[in-house]
């Protein structure tokens, strides 16, 4: 390019002119130039920046919830009146209230006293309860437990109260506060891991609900969704890509699956509304339901993940098979299918995931309901992960805020495993022909 | 027997169906020097008894379970006395629930009647007597079919080419279920639609200002007239949808030209994945997200400038719900743009022009069909986004532009509409479905636009 311009330079005038105008303007074109670079790393630093704030927010925001205030209490089973006859049915809100008492014996009066037992969680009585019915050795002896801690005196501990109003007390009281003070002074106030979290289902006492209910929900729903939409989705996408002849049926097959992957979830919802609770009457808020409205979202993705993944087997595979004289069916059976598998698994992973995080279509069958029972089968009620997630969300209690971002954490646990998986799969059985 | 054990037993039956099928071939080919003499392999010969002994029991089996209900509960009907059967439909539906329950024993509305009592002691007795017909003639059914089959099997007889042809047909089945589903789909969300249409007209709902599906209960009740003009759901619709795609499209469209132009190759392995896990995190944490982080944060921004924002707005919606949308358009295009053949950017290098020039002035024009395909797979999947909206962007159906008032969007409407309790009798049901039908009407049409749009372009260069 130099030279050709280089001599023309020498013979016409005008051409000078026309070097020059592309010499002056290039410092303009070199920033622009920059610019342009600059916006595209914008854009990729900004989308990076929003993916860290979402991240690191919901983690800050929920860590504490893996850790839950507890207050010793020094318990005396009174052997009056619990006896192995009574241990199940005794007075343990007194007995909560007594051992509380023993701690500030200063405290009179009937308000005084029920903001006193107020700093307990409910959830204590069963602990305790629970406690004499397993180990009737308790009786007659004073024994010091770790009692769950209410709801605002665990965000006070924790600090959660700092910016807002009323002091940095929240709903607590003046009193209260001074009390939880010297408790913490007697060593008698101490965040614990919060086992209840992982092992109880959901409740509404935030010191007390747990995930537990949930993941077991989400387990039996993906179970479903796994059962049904894997078999029926490798089969479709044996025949589509295998058998089918190209012809009008085929291509209608063929359109409505990609659309089907784009029809919005809770299309989905209104379709297991209509056909599978109120034409075959299936219970409502059951797993089973879930999973076949789940296992209906992510069939498409599966076909599509398993035809690129049978595509991807070249045809000498077949035409080797077929030479050697075995049937269509054969081939595809015992050769094909084979090595096409680890891609269809990775893609089912991924369906799988996405299935898991869904939400909206759950809804519409009532998997909301505010369920407290772990369920134990297919046509308990039961709720799922996401949805305990955003049942929570619309709590108004401050520490269920804490407990939300916690599953969420829970929740993108389980989908990062899920993608790693995933991942080593493709890694695993990665093949090049 | 159970259904459940039934089945179990059923497979067994199946597996004995298999191994018996098994050995008669060999049993046969014996005679006339071996295996190698059969049509088929042994296993074929197996898997043939097999399929004849469990597929007409489970068309006996299902076909039996699918109106064994029904049966049942008219023959109870028609036991009870003549004053249960002259109820009205609503009344007696209620009365076959408490008998239901009672059977199940669960818990029952009220103290039940003794005639209430019987029945569910004859309904009891029916289901029982039922389960034994069912047990009887599905065993029969799948003995008899395999005892025909296994005494045809002979040297000659064909059984990989039926078995094969058994498989094919269940892969048949298996692909048309995505028709199956969408007919489903179009069925059921349609023909709720039609009935809601049938109280409410059509342009009303179409065209009409003012939305509040609250429906009067008693007469004399304010405030609860029950109107359906969908125009500002619609609108708040858009609106959320324009935001969104101001966010997601130039900050999509710029990632993905960085990323597959600019960038260095160990950043793009690292920033394209990153960027996926944005669409995989579930809706519901960006619901979240927006309602607790971004929507603070607008509010308290706009008061800073003196604005009036709602604590629920489009703006916080919008925007967290374009932040979900980003990695859809950046690695939709990203595709479209590698897609561009090399030799077209060399010719605009060898014309001296610089690599932004290039891209704005020759790959960018070439990709650009795929690239609005990508933006109109991106709009659909926003109007269809659910949670995001549902727990920022506020119920009121206001008909406003502005960004910073709360709106309500269609998915929004629906949640609201079918959570909780439901009476299928009423427009407000009714009319989440007619939405329904819109929602997947529209989005419909987007995607096969932009199916459409994007294979269209793929095509040119291959």
């Amino acid at each position: 390019m130099n030279n050709g311009s280089g001599e023309r330079r020498n013979n016409s005038g005008s051409r000078i002119r026309t070097i020059e105008i592309v010499n002056r303007s290039l410092p303009g074109r070199y920033r622009a130039e920059r610019r342009f670079r600059l916006y595209g790393l914008l854009a990729v630093i900004a989308s990076l920046t929003f993916l860290s704030l979402l991240l690191v927010s919901i983690f800050v925001k929920g860590y504490t919830a893996f850790w839950q205030t507890a207050i010793r209490l020094d318990v005396t089973f009174d052997p009056e009146v619990f006896t192995p006859k009574t241990v199940q049915t005794a007075d343990y809100h007194g007995l909560v209230a007594r051992s509380l008492g023993g701690l500030f014996p200063e405290v009179e009066g009937r308000s005084a006293r029920r903001e006193l037992n107020a700093l307990v969680s409910t959830g204590a009585v069963f602990q305790l309860r629970r406690l004499a019915m397993d180990n009737p050795e308790v009786i007659g002896r004073t024994v010091s437990v770790w009692v769950p801690a209410d709801d605002d005196v665990d965000m006070w501990f924790k600090g959660h109260f700092d910016q807002e109003g009323a002091a940095g007390r929240g709903r607590l009281s003046e009193r209260q506060v001074a009390w939880l003070e010297r408790l913490a002074a007697e060593h008698r106030i101490q965040k614990r891991f919060n086992h209840s979290f992982f092992t109880s289902g959901d409740s509404r006492e935030p010191e007390l609900a747990g995930i537990w209910g949930a993941v077991v929900g989400s387990f039996y729903t993906l179970i479903v969704t796994a059962v049904l939409s894997f078999p029926i989705g490798v089969a479709a996408a044996i025949y589509l890509e295998e058998f089918a002849f190209k012809n009008r049926w085929t291509d209608l097959i063929e359109v409505n699956i990609n659309n089907l992957a784009a029809v919005p979830s809770i299309v989905f919802g209104l379709l297991g509304l209509a056909v599978f609770l109120n034409l075959f009457g299936l219970p409502r808020s059951a797993p089973l339901v879930g999973g076949l409205v789940l296992s209906l979202m992510t069939l498409p993705v599966i076909i599509i993940a398993s035809r690129a993944s049978l595509q991807s087997v070249p045809p000498s595979v077949r035409e080797a098979a077929l030479s050697v004289g075995a049937s269509k069916v054969q081939t595809v059976m015992h050769h094909v299918l084979p090595l096409a598998l680890p891609g269809m698994l990775t893609g089912a992973i991924i369906g799988m995931a996405r299935a898991l995080g869904e939400t909206a279509p759950l809804l519409m069958i009532g998997m909301v309901a505010f369920i407290v029972d772990i369920p134990r089968g297919f046509y308990d009620p039961a709720t799922v992960l996401p949805v305990q997630i955003f049942l929570w969300a619309d709590s108004p209690e401050r520490a269920f805020v804490e407990r939300t971002s916690a599953a969420i954490v829970v929740l993108l646990a389980f989908l990062l495993l899920m993608n790693a998986a995933a991942v080593i799969l493709r890694r695993r059985f990665e093949r090049r022909w | 027997m159970s259904p459940a054990s039934l089945l179990v037993v059923l497979l067994l039956l199946s597996s004995f169906a298999y191994y018996l099928g098994r050995r008669r071939a060999f049993a046969v080919a014996g005679k006339i020097g071996g295996s190698r003499h059969l049509h088929s392999r042994p296993t074929y010969y197996g898997s043939l008894t097999a399929l004849s002994c469990a597929v007409p029991a489970l068309l006996v089996f299902g076909a039996w379970i699918a109106f064994e209900d029904n049966v049942i509960t008219s023959l109870v009907l028609s036991d009870l006395p003549q004053s249960f059967r002259n109820l009205p439909e609503e009344r007696l539906s209620l009365v076959i629930n408490d008998i239901r329950n009672l059977v199940n024993g669960n818990i029952v509305s009220s103290r039940p009647e003794p005639s209430i009592l019987t029945a569910a002691a004859r309904y009891r007795e029916y289901m029982d007597i039922s389960h034994k017909a069912l047990t009887a003639f599905t065993l029969s059914a799948a003995g008899l079919s395999m005892v025909v089959v296994a005494r045809r099997i002979s040297p000659a007889l064909r059984a990989r080419n039926y078995v094969e042809r058994a498989l094919v047909v269940f892969l048949v089945a298996c692909s048309t279920l995505a028709i199956f589903t969408t007919v489903g789909i179009v069925f059921s969300v349609l023909f709720e639609a039609l009935r809601f249409f049938k109280a409410v007209p059509l342009s009303e709902f179409l065209f009409g200002f003012q939305w509040s599906p609250q429906i009067a209960i008693r007469a004399d009740q304010v405030g609860a007239s029950g109107a359906f003009g969908a125009v500002p759901v619609f609108v708040g619709t858009l609106l959320i949808t324009l935001i969104a795609m101001v966010v997601a499209v130039p900050i999509g469209l710029f990632s993905a030209i960085y990323l597959s132009e600019y960038a260095h190759r160990k950043f793009r392995d690292v920033a394209k994945p990153l960027l996926e896990i944005l669409a995989g995190i579930p809706t519901v944490v960006y619901g979240f997200f927006a309602a607790l982080m971004v929507a603070p944060f607008v509010r308290r921004a706009g008061e800073y400038f003196g604005l009036d924002v709602a604590s629920e707005s489009a703006l916080a919606a919008g925007l967290v719900m374009g932040i979900m949308i980003i990695p859809f358009v950046s690695s939709l295009s990203d595709d479209v743009i590698n897609a561009v053949p090399q030799s077209l950017r060399d010719g605009a290098y060898s014309l001296g022009a610089t690599q932004s020039e290039a891209i704005k002035h020759v790959v960018l024009p070439a990709a650009l069909p795929g690239i609005v395909g990508s933006i109109l797979l991106a709009v659909s999947r926003a109007i269809g986004e659910t949670m995001i909206v549902v727990m920022a962007a506020g119920l009121a159906a206001n008909l406003t532009l502005n960004p910073l008032k709360a709106v309500t969007t269609v998915t929004v409407q629906i949640v609201t509409l079918l959570v909780g309790d439901q009476e299928f009798d009423s427009p407000k049901t009714l009319a989440a479905f007619a939405l329904g039908l819109v929602l997947f009407l529209v989005t419909l049409v987007l995607n096969i636009i932009a199916l459409h749009v994007v294979r269209r372009y793929r095509e040119q260069y291959e």
